[in-house]
């Protein structure tokens, strides 16, 4: 498992991703949030969509039919990559 | 095999293996658990097993306490709404302790979300315990167009689904038949190997689990070592891996979702659409509960109800036995005196019959007001002015019950139409720069309902800081309605300008305040992580089902604290202690805050209830800048004596007192500076 702090330079934080983008996530923060973000269904590898990205940086992503909201300073320890189609 | 682990008997195990054999020969009484995530319509199930109103609520924190009923030979349990069992807060805790005392589990899945949901149930089925699944919500997938192949996914968890639909109670028939085929199912493959390392002194499977897994509070109790981090990582990854696979395999899907409910939920995200909505139903909201709710029901409720019908008669039947003196005013259609009379009982009405009924006459006239005095100070006490009984019963029951219902009526429908929670991620952002997330906005809301019902619903919020914050935010600035609709009616005499002067200081207030407890407030607040689920109509049948069973668990909590608030100020009153209170704030009063002497009164009446410091100000002919700086005063200062001791119940002493001597010197203080620009 790769730690939170090293970024190459195609991946991103979520707070810095643009509204309609998909995105497939490379790591998780570590601790409880982490868990709980399992638990929601967002696990490492997972391709989702962000569906707002809100003045501020709230975060809302959809998965299949699942809509989450996530703060920016959760957001902010979430890394992912842009997917290309 | 019996998998015994309710934790006190743990290390009862073989004694309890054979009781419960025996117990099973004599009867077939089983403990049944229902559990599942937030929203899947668990307490609907609960409800119907049960024929109870429980809670059935999107946000968690609404039911930890526990709620048991019977049914048929077995009892039943209902759970908190959690996504898994690590003990991560109270209802973790709370669930994971019922769970592990159970012989069966209902595990209600909600089959929107099955993604999210089976996570919780390999969990269950990991730890080893016998488990039906109830799919909820069926119906909805047909509407969708999703199809499940139940069968397949019955297959690979190895527990039997049961399709259910908790609204319109479809396959609730099967339910017993789920309790019978209730088995342990697949667990994952790697389990087996690492549960192999376990300390010996945990017997249960499921005990186990859940310490390998990282709880620490029962690897306390059972003098275990938890798992690693890494063994913790790796069973919830495999566990995740495993249920994505299975719900790849088992799902599909012919069209896209509701489309104009979908589009109205992205619009109430975005600040720039989502502020109009909010202004939108916040206007619909004050027509509801500010004009036909605190208006027209609570006139009726009130002054009919209780003073004119309730109080008139109590009053009056306890005359009957004491020295009473009772001032009757006849008033016309616009509250001018047009008749008086008093009456005197030394003896109480029955030792003086020909005025008792000169009385009876006078006193049913349309528009009168009797006003009773008492002479003995325990009869004063219960019944008279700010009596126990009296006043208290009116201003519970005939007040604030029909504000309370109107107040929670709106939360659910807020709540299960969707739109509370993006709400709360709108205004997420604003929210954090006093160190709170958008959950926040939900007791903040309440506050202008009832503090003492904000004071409660803190309880949602996630950690201990976010929750002294928004307690301190309640008590400081926010004007509950009762007082709001005598600011309004002061204000309204009074102009735009102390308006102004009004917002701007409370809302500075606000914000220093808010401010400089996130920077004291050691720690850090929890980021907002909101599961949001679809925008829709709400049922009717759910939001007033919530609606009867929050309000009542409100007067259960908090009723008896208004009694107590009577019952100190109704001694204070009797010992003198009100008028020496007064006599000391009288020239913090006049001097200070420039205010006519008889406002001290007021603010001390304001602590019974807020709305009394404002309505007092009422008889007073206050000049409009003396307006601005009376209510000023009143908002920031101290709540009323229940939601003083329901926030001691929920915050402690320490804080409860801090917060409470804060609003004293904040109100004089704010109250004073405004007072000595403006007068």
């Amino acid at each position: 498992m790769k730690p939170a702090n090293e970024i190459k330079t195609s991946e991103l934080t979520l707070n810095k991703v643009n509204r309609g983008s998909k995105i497939t996530i490379i790591s998780l923060p570590a601790g409880n949030m982490r868990t709980q973000l399992i638990r929601m269904g967002i696990t490492e590898g997972d391709s989702i969509t962000c569906i707002e990205n809100l003045p501020g940086g709230t975060i809302v992503i959809q998965k299949s039919r699942q809509e989450i909201a996530i703060g920016h300073s959760l957001a902010k320890k979430i890394i992912v990559i842009l997917q290309y189609e | 095999m019996k998998d015994d682990s309710l934790l006190s008997k743990i290390d009862f195990d073989k004694s309890k293996l054979t009781l419960h054999d025996a117990s099973i020969i004599i009867n077939k009484t089983k403990k049944i658990i229902l559990a599942g995530n937030p929203n899947v319509g668990k307490s609907l199930i609960f409800n119907h097993l049960s024929g109870m109103y429980v809670d059935v609520s999107n946000f968690p924190g609404t039911t930890v306490s526990i709620t048991k009923a019977k049914y048929k030979d077995h009892e039943v349990y209902d759970t908190p709404g959690i996504y898994g069992l690590s003990a991560f807060n109270e209802e973790e805790i709370v669930a994971r302790d019922i769970i592990l005392s159970g012989d069966i589990i209902l595990n209600v899945v909600n089959a929107l979300h099955l993604e999210r949901d089976l996570f919780f149930t390999q969990q269950l089925i990991d730890m080893g315990l016998k488990v039906s699944v109830l799919l909820n919500f069926t119906d909805e997938l047909k509407k969708r167009k999703i199809k499940i192949d139940t069968e397949r996914l019955s297959k690979l968890l190895g527990v039997k689904i049961f399709e259910t639909s908790a609204v319109s109670k479809e396959g609730f028939d099967k339910i017993d038949e789920a309790i019978e085929a209730a088995a342990t199912g697949n667990r994952q493959m790697e389990l087996g190997k690492i549960l192999h390392t376990l300390n010996e002194n945990v017997k249960s499977p499921a005990s186990s689990l859940l310490i390998m897994e990282g709880d620490t509070s029962l690897a306390k109790i059972c003098n275990a070592e938890c798992g690693s981090p890494d063994e913790r990582e790796l069973i919830f990854i495999n566990r995740r891996n495993r249920i994505n696979e299975i719900v790849s395999e088992v799902e599909s899907e012919d069209s896209k979702k509701g489309e104009f409910f979908s589009k109205l939920g992205k619009l109430s995200l975005n600040p720039i659409t989502g502020l109009p909505i909010l202004a939108v139903v916040l206007v619909l909201v004050y027509f509801f509960i500010g004009d036909l709710i605190s208006q027209r029901v609570v006139d009726f409720t009130e002054n009919t109800l209780g003073k004119e019908i309730f109080e008139y008669n109590v009053k009056s039947f306890v005359a009957d036995f004491t020295s009473t003196q009772i001032n009757v005013d006849i008033l016309d259609e616009n509250d001018n005196l047009i008749d008086n009379k008093i009456f005197n009982f030394p003896q109480g009405k029955n030792a003086d019959p020909v005025s008792a009924d000169e009385f009876r006459t006078f006193s049913t006239q349309p528009n009168s007001v009797s006003d009773f005095t008492f002479t003995n100070p325990i009869a004063q006490l219960f019944f008279g002015e700010f009596g126990i009984i009296t006043m208290t019963i009116t201003y519970l029951f005939f007040l604030l019950f029909p504000l309370v219902i109107g107040f929670y009526f709106v939360m659910a429908l807020l709540e299960d139409s969707g739109y509370l929670p993006r709400l709360a991620t709108m205004l997420d952002k604003f929210l954090t720069r006093f160190g709170l997330n958008g959950k926040a906005v939900i007791p903040i809301m309440l506050g202008f309902g009832c503090i003492t019902m904000a004071n409660i619903t803190t309880r949602i919020l996630g950690t201990s800081r976010e929750k002294s914050i928004v307690t301190a935010i309640l008590q400081f600035v926010i004007p509950c309605s009762a007082q709001l609709a005598v600011i309004t009616v002061l204000l309204s005499s009074a102009g735009a300008g102390p308006l102004l002067i009004y917002i701007v200081t409370i809302t500075t207030v606000l914000i220093v305040l808010s401010t400089l407890m996130n920077r004291i407030l050691p720690g850090e607040s929890s980021p907002l992580l909101l599961n949001l689920p679809s925008m829709q109509i709400p049922k009717i049948g759910n939001i007033i089902r919530k609606t009867i069973f929050r309000s009542y668990a409100f007067m259960k909590e908090a009723g008896v604290w208004f009694f107590v608030g009577a019952l100190g100020i109704g001694l204070m009153q009797i010992s003198g202690l009100l008028i020496i209170w007064q006599d000391i704030l009288a020239p913090l009063t006049t001097n200070w805050l420039k205010l006519p002497k008889e406002t001290a009164t007021a603010f001390v009446m304001g602590m019974v209830r807020r709305d009394f410091g404002a309505a007092g100000l009422f008889d007073m002919s206050l000049t409009s800048m003396q307006i601005s700086v009376a209510i000023i005063t009143i908002t920031l200062f101290v709540p009323c004596i229940a939601s003083f001791v329901v926030m001691l119940k929920e915050r402690g002493w320490k804080e409860g007192l801090t917060i409470w001597f804060g609003t004293w010197i904040t109100a004089f203080t704010i109250g004073g500076i405004v007072a000595q620009i403006l007068i």
